[in-house]
């Protein structure tokens, strides 16, 4: 992608307040056109404020915020009439069916009836669903719903979309599917922001990753730069009882985390933790390459949030 | 569908064939019409108040809290003033509905004596968007559906007794008579019971000035409100 390309996406120093507690505290936050940008935090991490100003559903309280190059204080009408979002919690209206749900969704960004005839059956073929176009919502599977929230985000054709934690509480089959629909999406020259709780989930869709915590940035960089950043190679877990005296004797470039039961040592070289679990129970240790979870982990600490 | 119909036009037509035929046995003449006809004609203003109220409490607060229905249109180009704006004549509209069965139930029974009282339409329209913004208000306050009892029991029910409905408002004391003129639903029923009896209205500039006034000033409180629960 040529550097001179106009971002998508530009805030400096965006904050937000609320009653006086920083939920947001100056994050920078650039996103170029046609990649997948995924905003990493745990809860209360500042991710849902900052969607929520994006969207020009919560004003900033300081800082600046374009999107395509326009303030979205100035051009909220503008800007979502460019974008798509898939919310967190469901909100699908109950009183329609299906196609119905498309159809109100489309008349709310005056797409005329002739657009919608060509649209909607499209989108439903797409997230599978149009055998189901005249069902009323409540029958629909959370699965479902998620994915015809998903074409109901993209009735406006939006060149910006937003997923925000666009497969939790989904079964494999459903988040595969999900998974597979971002990536024609980008494919199809979309820019998408997406938040979520699963690593191994923005390790695959996200071309760029930003971490934050307490509204501000711990990290920013693709999947595989962050985990060359900022973890070791290679983790051994050992579950249960902890050889004390083996991990004493472990050269000092390993660093050893305590996780509850579990003791996490991670090193950039193989070969003393291989010898480590040599001397272990198979189901008491496991040995595997550092991935995302373990950056995530040791970036944003490992004390349960709110 | 089938339950709204019943509690809003179910609700006042058992209300009115009891009282009317009911208590008209004895009271027989009320402000020089069938005790049936100053009850019907009141009771079209009063399920305008109610129909509209309780829309713009009850399902308002659904569509905005366990639904989110406002949160998935702020994500669309229209903002809070079209949702507003949208609820307020939804609401009107469903007065008009409830509002137009019951004169066509008192037309049918012979309450209505020429075809003039189609025009109490717009003035039942223009009344439920008056009781639909301060229901906005409240549900734009509300923590929660038990949150509407105080504006049904502090001013829903002491409308619907003392505003006309039941009585002619000068049959009350007289500093009482000074208050009612305050309250909206008086305006309403001064217009409508006319209107629909086919009889001059008095004073119809004032009534609806009045009425007009009060829905101008609470939708604008009730646009503010609303956008400061969903604008965080």
């Amino acid at each position: 992608m040529p550097i001179s390309a106009p971002l998508l996406v530009h805030c400096q120093n965006l904050s937000k307040n609320f009653n006086g507690k920083p939920a947001v505290a100056g994050l920078d936050l650039d996103i170029p056109p046609r990649i997948c940008f995924g905003l990493l935090g745990p809860n209360g991490a500042g991710k849902t404020t900052t969607l929520r100003m994006l969207l020009g559903q919560s004003p900033r309280s300081g800082g600046t915020l374009e999107i395509f190059g326009e303030d979205i204080e100035l051009n909220r009408r503008q800007i979502r009439q460019r974008t798509g979002i898939v919310p967190q919690a469901d909100n699908l209206d109950p009183d329609f069916t299906v196609e119905e749900n498309l159809r109100i969704y489309g008349s709310y960004f005056r797409l005329p009836t002739h657009e919608m005839d060509r649209r909607i059956p499209q989108l439903l073929d797409m997230v599978e669903l149009s055998a189901r176009a005249t069902d009323r919502i409540d029958t629909l599977s959370g699965g479902l719903k998620r994915r015809l929230t998903l074409a109901r985000a993209l009735v406006n054709e939006p060149e910006f979309l937003v997923l925000d934690e666009p497969t939790t509480g989904l079964d494999p089959q459903a988040r595969h599917m999900i998974w597979s629909l971002v990536h024609r999406m980008k494919r199809n020259g979309k820019t998408i922001l997406l938040t979520t709780h699963y690593m191994e989930e923005a390790e695959r869709l996200c071309d760029q990753l930003m971490i934050i915590d307490n509204g501000t940035l711990l990290a920013q960089d693709s999947p595989t730069g962050l985990i060359r950043k900022y973890c070791e190679s290679d983790v051994l877990e050992i579950r249960g009882g902890i050889p004390k005296e083996a991990v004493g004797r472990l050269p000092t470039s390993c660093r050893t985390e305590h996780a509850g039961e579990s003791l996490y040592i991670y090193s950039n070289h193989a070969k003393p933790l291989l010898e480590l679990a040599q001397g272990l129970p198979d189901t008491a240790c496991l040995h595997r390459h550092s991935d995302l979870e373990d950056v995530f982990l040791r970036l944003t600490g490992r004390e349960l949030r709110g | 569908m089938g339950a709204s119909v019943l509690l809003h036009f179910g609700e006042p037509l058992i209300y009115l064939l009891g009282l009317g035929y009911g208590l008209g046995r004895f009271v027989g003449e009320m402000a020089g019409m069938p005790y049936f006809t100053f009850l019907a004609s009141g009771f079209i203003a009063w399920s305008a108040m109610n129909v509209a109220s309780m829309e713009s409490m009850w399902s308002v607060y659904t569509r905005m809290v366990p639904q989110q229905t406002y949160e998935a249109i702020l994500a669309t180009p229209a903002e809070v003033d079209d949702i507003v704006i949208g609820e307020l004549l939804w609401c009107a509209t469903k007065s008009l509905f409830s509002g137009s069965a019951i004169l066509a139930v008192a037309a049918l029974l012979g309450a209505v004596n020429d075809w003039t009282a189609v025009f109490a339409l717009p003035v039942i329209f223009l009344t439920g968007l008056c009781f639909a913004a301060p229901g906005l208000i409240i549900t734009a306050l509300a923590r929660g559906y038990e949150y509407f009892n105080f504006y049904m029991t502090l001013a829903m029910t002491p409308m619907f007794i003392l505003c006309g409905v039941f009585y002619p408002i000068n049959t009350l004391p007289a500093p009482m008579q000074s208050v009612v003129q305050f309250l909206p639903l008086t305006h309403a029923v001064q217009i409508i019971r006319p209107i629909v009896v086919g009889e001059p209205v008095t004073n119809l500039g004032l009534h609806l000035g009045t009425l007009g006034l009060f829905g101008l000033v609470t939708s604008w409180i009730a646009t503010i409100l609303i956008r400061r629960r969903l604008i965080q």
